[in-house]
């Protein structure tokens, strides 16, 4: 059942019945299954999963950048254009340019041989057939942007005399650049120390005001989710279980997978030492995934039915979707 | 109650090489600089701080896997400190440790039984085959592994459920202290609750003493009944649980809880706090004075020119800081 957007106008993206398989020895993976969704323009959607429910591979699927034995199916439009199927060339242009990505560790993604300003000016050059020179002085405006102090002469040097905070402060500055409509950041803040995190997360904030980009955030902080996301999407076993506006998913969550992460996160605002609620078991392997409800083997609140039968995913409020069983419930 | 563990002004100072050929000055670093505090039976102290600040390797000095420069540690009465390293190898089956990453810390060609023996091959060698193998499925029964997991490989399991073998090794020789270092920090958020609870569990059955090593302040607050709170290798603040979340005094206290997101939309969101700048400071070069000055919002000239001792404002509460 495709996803009927919220507004009459087109919007920004739309991903309907997205499936990225990957061949494998042991049969064939479905990591992304199923799934259907919508960012506006100037929304920031909070994707929330464990790991292995299919949320990074989400992203690369958005932007094409799936392994050699991965595949996809179903539509992905950005700006009224398909990305599935688009030849390399078409993508390149987009990717970097139209969408911006920040990935989870900043060491790893810049390049540890090439000084900032040559990895800056590169997008800039490539993009937009800017000199070295003006692309230079709009990449020190961006680490500007981006609170970098000193960025003029900071741009020269290598990525390892900065640290991780200012590390993920450059990548952001980069995926920035051209100044995308679309920018995802898959984890930006989990390999940072609080503090560091904070002004990452306060940063981001002030950025989407300025730019009125798009943001898709994936975490697994909820703290994160609740401060920076209009919308929520939780992902368990490659399904969507349950999506909302950001107040109602916290006020009312219906998925009882959803229930389980908002009880099980140790909170300062309360008081300590009780049990934590934690939800048992393990997450599900994707190879042998059951038949019926990926979660029924962690569920409490299992009936019959799912065992045998996958849990639709359906409207129970205006914006508001849950695939649960016992949402079907008289 | 006893002390069980008791650190007094512990160092923990590393020589670094100066840079290139014709400066062969080393520096120093000072990882851990100062630190004092003592643990009751059963009791956990929870450690905190941002990466750097020498949480890590002030475990490693209480167990003797880095060279403590100067200081004292004792274990139920007996200084550890300047023990030959055959004598500490004998103690150290009563204070174990569990690392952050599970698979890690596991060998990966050694099967789960093989692993959580050896700690019993090393110090009980009279044990039998038969007595060993027992000892092995009560720890894995009580950390929630299932038997028939005993002969596979580490690769074969989760990261939760490799942090359960890892605590099996630790706690199979039923030591008086567990050090944790950041054991949660790798799982995933409905996975770390089930550690953080089996971890509670145990601590009361066994009446174990535990040090609590983590940058996540929530989850120390879940944990801890003590917490000290580290900067750049010497202490802060340390008191209670409650008194630490209830009225922190320091100002960097103050800055980590704020920065911490709440798992709410409507707190989150009015929460009025301006994050703390800055990063932490060259620990090779620290900041003359206070070393938290150069981030701290209150900081004002003395705090430049003095460093602030360590002082007890109530009972059990002890800050570092001039203003406090």
């Amino acid at each position: 059942m495709p996803w009927i957007p919220k507004t009459a106008d087109m919007p920004l993206l739309e991903v309907n019945n997205l499936r990225t398989s990957f061949h494998t020895n042991d049969g064939e993976v479905y990591a992304v299954n199923d799934l259907s969704f919508s960012v506006e323009k100037g929304e920031t959607l909070g994707v929330v999963g464990e790991s292995g429910s299919g949320k990074s591979q989400l992203v690369l699927s958005i932007i094409n950048l799936l392994a050699s034995n991965g595949q996809l199916q179903g539509s992905i439009r950005f700006q009224g254009q398909e990305l599935v199927g688009m030849k390399p060339k078409e993508i390149n242009r987009i990717r970097g340019n139209r969408i911006g990505m920040i990935f989870q560790d900043p060491m790893t993604c810049l390049n540890g041989y090439l000084t900032v300003a040559r990895q800056m000016t590169e997008v800039l050059m490539h993009h937009q057939g800017l000199d070295y020179a003006s692309a230079k002085k709009c990449s020190i405006e961006m680490l500007d942007a981006v609170h970098i102090p000193d960025a003029k002469n900071r741009i020269d040097r290598y990525p390892h005399e900065f640290s991780g905070g200012m590390r993920q402060r450059v990548m952001i500055a980069m995926a920035l650049l051209c100044q995308p409509d679309l920018l995802i950041a898959d984890e930006p803040s989990t390999a940072l120390d609080v503090t560091v995190q904070a002004q990452i997360i306060q940063l981001m904030n002030e950025l989407q005001q300025e730019f009125g980009m798009s943001i898709i955030m994936i975490t697994h902080d909820l703290g994160v989710i609740a401060g920076i996301s209009d919308n929520v999407m939780v992902m368990y076993g490659g399904r969507i279980c349950e999506q909302a506006p950001v107040f109602e998913l916290f006020d009312n969550p219906r998925h009882p997978y959803t229930l389980g992460l908002l009880q099980s996160v140790p909170r300062l605002d309360t008081a300590g030492s009780a049990k934590l609620h934690s939800i048992p078991g393990n997450p599900p392997n994707l190879l042998r995934l059951p038949p019926g409800c990926a979660f029924v083997d962690r569920c409490q609140k299992g009936i019959p039915v799912c065992d045998q039968k996958q849990p639709r995913l359906r409207e129970i409020s205006p914006e508001h979707r849950v695939a649960c069983h016992l949402e079907e419930l008289p | 109650m006893t002390k069980l563990l008791r650190v007094d002004d512990l160092k923990v100072h590393f020589r670094i090489p100066g840079e290139g050929l014709l400066r062969p000055r080393h520096k120093t670093l000072r990882a851990v600089d100062g630190i004092s505090f003592d643990l009751d039976a059963g009791e956990t102290l929870g450690i905190v701080g941002e990466s750097g600040c020498g949480k890590s390797t002030l475990a490693r000095g209480i167990l003797g896997l880095v060279p403590v420069t100067s200081g004292s540690i004792w274990l139920a009465g007996e200084e550890l400190a300047h023990l030959s390293a055959r004598a500490l190898r004998k103690r150290r089956q009563h204070m174990q440790i569990v690392f952050q990453d599970p698979l890690a810390s596991l060998d990966p060609r050694m099967t789960v039984s093989e692993i959580i023996a050896e700690p019993l091959q090393v110090f009980e060698p009279s044990l039998d085959k038969k007595e060993r193998k027992h000892k092995v499925q009560g720890i894995m029964e009580r950390v929630g592994l299932l038997p028939n997991q005993i002969n596979r490989y580490p690769h074969e399991f989760s990261g939760g459920q490799c942090q359960r073998i890892g605590i099996a090794r630790a706690l199979v020789l039923k030591p008086k202290l567990l050090i944790c270092d950041e054991p949660v920090s790798a799982l995933d958020v409905s996975i770390q609750a089930q550690i953080i609870n089996l971890l509670m569990d145990i601590q009361e059955d066994m009446q174990l003493s535990m040090l609590f090593i983590a940058h996540d302040l929530s989850v120390v607050k879940q944990i801890s009944h003590r917490v000290m709170v580290m900067y750049l290798g010497k202490m802060v603040e340390a008191t209670t649980r409650d008194e630490l979340y209830r009225d922190p005094r320091h100002p960097y206290t103050r800055a980590l809880i704020d920065a911490i997101p709440i798992p709410d939309p409507t707190i989150e969101r009015n929460k009025k706090f301006e994050p703390l700048q800055g990063d932490l400071p060259s620990p090779l070069d620290p900041p003359s004075g206070c070393s938290f000055r150069t981030r701290c919002p209150m900081a004002a000239d003395s705090c430049a020119a003095e460093a602030p001792t360590q002082r007890e404002i109530s009972e059990g509460h002890w800050v570092s800081c001039h203003f406090a």
